[in-house]
């Protein structure tokens, strides 16, 4: 809870390593297919599997993948660059070296825009580069899949040689408090771009993003601080708790007079904290150099000038342009940025609802309904096509907003569509008149001092009567209506 | 010692090295080796001033090739049989490798 204080006396440096895994049909450097959940080892040959003799040559779709992502970043994108094999020893990679680029990356030097609070804060790029993923260990004999305490680890290379994309930041400093905020934002951004760009499916959850996330704090004034290196945040509000957590932590040892010690930290989703990992102290000497299977990458100006030229439109600017358009306020805009839902509300109208009514659904009750439940509400298990829809039935005088709200439960509890839970519950309006007037007439008949009130002029007494109403009819009657017809019989008027 | 004298690499680098290899060599291989590197980087020492001076890029690949690319087409992988064949051990349609991190950890 400390945060904001920490951050009045301290200052955040942070910087982001993003991994994205090319939505290619094929690997890297081979043809296996990229299939995610196939059996294990069912996706593998001789190349990924770094068999002797065997040979990669590069995916043409992913260099133009990670050039157009290089762009999009307004990155300068290389005329000349090389392959290089970083060696390490871990089951991960067969090879006993993963293909990366070391020296001479594809993509240097851009930046991406990102919305925070209403202000825009430009991230600095450092570079784009291309890499080839990891297999899948799994570790077997000790706690819960740790692979501390571990007998011995099981390998799957299915994933081994997909190719993946690097994204690194510069480091980014004078956030402050907004530190946090601004490294959710950024992903979140970076992601909506690389789905614009098609270039992958971008899920967190299944591990085609994966966000590595630095820390330091400094004094003012002071140089910059030792730095930490998060692994493991695989989720948008992961980034944001995991900056907290790290901050928070940093903080409270540098004030007692402690050091921080530069090492890997891994990221728990249950407690949002994070412990060290295991010290790799040859971690840097991973002997870098050109890889010498695969020849150097020199893309063509004209043809990386094309790809500019035919890059979709921002997420940045075509939100503008749709809020513009929607007529939503600036402030509106921001406060849907900053829940995550502007994309959801934008689809939702899309879907037909009006944006007023989008936009509540998605800052009032999902947004609570996604915060119970640790979720961001793009993850919740309800589509903008669902949400327009319940705004339609509303709107159609078949739902009243108490009714709406309980559709709603429904379909995120997974009960089906809208219109399943309504015919599953029964929730619809009651319509039926005769229903109705017998309901008031009951209620009329059974609180005949409120029934005198209202005739008497407080039309306000009519409360009661129109809560007698409604629990007769469970809910699904009309308030507005209800209040109305009371008010016609009693022969007053608002 | 004249600093064309010294060595170009010493005991210890090659037994950091040969670690990072995974390699176990003794204290008389390292001595061996320690003394065949040097003669070769001496060799690689002696170009380089040639080709610094007459200001040479290093040579990564032998042959005048540039952007050898495929297209993204999916190829059929090795039955998963055969994948495992060569493993020393495999569990599950995994390959089986011995723990990871020992104690020291």
């Amino acid at each position: 809870m400390s945060y904001e204080k920490d951050l009045e006396e301290f200052e955040p440096v942070i910087g982001l390593e993003t991994h994205v895994e090319l939505g290619t049909a094929s690997k890297m450097f081979c043809g296996c297919a990229t299939e995610f959940g196939a059996e294990p080892n069912t996706q593998t040959c001789p190349v990924c599997l770094g068999l002797p003799g065997s040979l990669p040559v590069v995916n043409a779709k992913s260099i133009e993948s990670a050039i157009r992502i290089g762009l999009a970043l307004h990155c300068d994108i290389a005329t000349w660059c090389r392959f290089a094999r970083k060696n390490y020893f871990y089951p991960d990679m067969p090879k006993n070296f993963q293909t990366s680029q070391y020296d001479e990356p594809l993509c240097t030097d851009g930046y991406l825009d990102v919305d925070v609070d209403g202000s825009v804060v430009r991230v600095p790029i450092e570079r784009v580069h291309l890499e080839e993923d990891t297999g899948k260990t799994l570790h077997v004999g000790g706690a819960t899949g740790r692979i501390h305490g571990a007998t011995h680890s099981l390998v799957d290379y299915n994933r081994a040689g997909i190719p993946l994309v690097e994204i690194v930041t510069k480091p980014v400093v004078g956030t402050g408090v907004k530190a946090a905020a601004v490294a959710k934002a950024y992903v979140a951004e970076l992601r909506d771009v690389l789905r614009g760009l098609e270039v992958s499916d971008v899920r967190m959850e299944q591990g085609s993003l994966r966000c590595d996330v630095n820390t330091s704090l400094n004094r003012p004034g002071e140089p910059w601080g030792t730095r930490t290196e998060t692994k493991n945040v695989n989720s948008l509000r992961s980034v944001e708790r995991a900056v907290r957590s790290e901050v928070e932590r940093q903080a409270a040892l540098l004030r007692s007079g402690g050091r921080i010690t530069q090492e890997t930290r891994h990221f728990h989703e249950d407690t949002g904290t994070t412990s060290p990992g295991r010290s790799k102290e040859e971690a840097t000497d991973y002997r870098y150099f050109p890889e010498p299977d695969l020849v150097p990458v020199a893309p063509d100006p004209a043809w990386v000038k094309e790809l500019k030229e035919a890059l979709p439109e921002a997420p940045s600017v075509a939100r503008k342009r749709l809020v513009g358009r929607l007529g939503l306020s600036d402030l509106d805009a921001a406060a849907m940025v900053n829940a995550g839902v502007l994309d959801l509300v934008l689809a939702t109208t899309q879907a037909g609802a009006p944006a007023a009514e989008a936009r509540n659904w998605w800052l009032g009750h999902l947004a609570q309904s996604a915060n119970a439940a640790g979720v961001e509400a793009g993850e919740l298990a309800i589509t903008p096509a669902q949400v327009a829809r319940v705004v339609e039935l509303v709107a159609a005088g078949d739902l009243t907003a108490g009714l709406a709200k309980q559709v709603v439960d429904g379909v995120l509890a997974g009960e089906g569509s809208p219109d399943d839970v309504i015919a599953a519950r029964g929730l619809a309006v009651v319509k039926d008149e005769g229903a109705l007037t017998a309901a008031v007439e009951a209620a009329l008949a059974a609180d005949p001092d409120a029934a005198e009130k209202v005739r008497g002029g407080k039309v306000a007494a009519v409360g009661a009567l129109v809560g007698r109403v409604m629990k007769e009819t469970r809910g699904q009657a009309d308030a507005a209506a209800v209040r109305v017809l009371l008010l016609d019989k009693l022969g007053v008027s608002d | 010692m004249p600093e064309a004298d010294a060595p170009k690499i010493g005991r210890e680098e090659v037994a950091h090295l040969a670690r990072l290899a995974r390699l176990a060599l003794d204290d008389s291989e390292l001595d061996l080796l320690a003394g065949q590197l040097d003669v070769i980087l001496r060799a690689v020492a002696q170009i380089s001033e040639v080709t610094d001076a007459a200001d040479v890029p290093p040579t990564s690949h032998a042959v005048p090739l540039e952007n050898v690319t495929r297209p993204d087409v999916v190829v059929p992988s090795l039955p998963r049989d055969q994948v495992l064949a060569g493993a020393p051990a495999a569990e599950n349609g995994r390959f089986r490798v011995p723990q990871i991190l020992t104690d020291e950890a």
